[in-house]
């Protein structure tokens, strides 16, 4: 079997590009599939780590944290719309009324 | 042969992870991030988890990002046109990349011994993966279990709330 590390350097390699994503992107939307791609970093930590410790419990945390995204999934591409409704637009630089 | 199978698609997880965030048009963007999920879940069956690279295949790779290409095309979301503000991007990126350095170096200098179990993958293969989820999120993770249930009938509420004309 590969070494755990393999895994953990992965997967944190995808987290770190999730960041970038969800830090450098205006699109509403695209910042939002860079934060399932975190989760899913996280996910794959998970499933590591419960196979190389030998421990179930990881992957029924990897079960809680899926509905969490999909509930995430459902109320933030409704968010999206009611914004869009109102602004004609997803870009997060148009998110401004509490800025000073 | 594993670590060779393990690389390639490691490296074709990467190249498609980036993708998703270089891409100018989101359909594309959304694409790359189908192709990120198939190769986790390809992950998930090379560490004796059939059940939840099933899921991951359904769920992300079916549900959620059927969902959001549905509001992409509903939307109408064009290309950015809008040049970037390059200092944004930059002070991202540093971010990004601190993120990567300091995960890397505590995986580098920390020591992994923990709590350990008895799952090994003569038991995967004797028990069966859906059966020891099952056990487990039906005995020790019952009232999470449970109150999942409330967050997605919250969700279903809050979305349909949103989703009206008027709000």
């Amino acid at each position: 079997m590969l070494a755990l590390n393999n895994y953990l350097i992965l997967s944190a390699i995808l987290f770190a590009i999730g960041t970038i994503g969800v830090l450098t992107r205006r699109n509403a939307i695209v910042i939002f599939m860079c934060v399932e791609m975190m989760l899913n970093a996280v996910n794959l930590t998970f499933i590591a780590f419960s196979r190389y410790l030998g421990n179930i419990d990881g992957q029924v945390f990897v079960f809680f944290v899926m509905t969490v995204a999909a509930a995430e999934a459902a109320v933030g591409l409704a968010l999206m719309i009611a914004f869009y409704n109102n602004r004609e637009s997803i870009d997060v630089e148009d998110v401004n009324l509490m800025k000073l | 042969m594993e670590s060779i199978f393990f690389f390639v698609v490691a490296a074709v997880a990467v190249l498609s992870s980036i993708l998703v965030v270089t891409c100018k048009n989101p359909i594309n963007s959304a694409l790359s991030l189908v192709m990120t999920f198939f190769c986790l879940a390809t992950f998930y069956v090379m560490l004796d988890a059939p059940f939840m690279a099933a899921i991951q295949v359904i769920v992300y790779a079916g549900a959620i990002m059927v969902l959001i290409i549905f509001v992409i095309m509903l939307l109408n979301v064009k290309t950015e046109t809008v040049k970037r503000n390059t200092h944004a991007v930059l002070a991202g990126s540093v971010v990004g990349l601190f993120t990567l350095f300091l995960t890397v170096w505590f995986l580098i200098k920390g020591s992994m011994t923990g709590a350990t179990g008895t799952m090994d993958k003569a038991q995967i293969i004797s028990t069966g993966h859906v059966e020891l989820i099952g056990t487990a999120l039906f005995t020790d993770f019952l009232l999470p279990f449970e109150i999942t249930s409330l967050l997605l009938l919250s969700a279903i509420v809050g979305a349909v709330i949103l989703a009206k004309k008027k709000i």
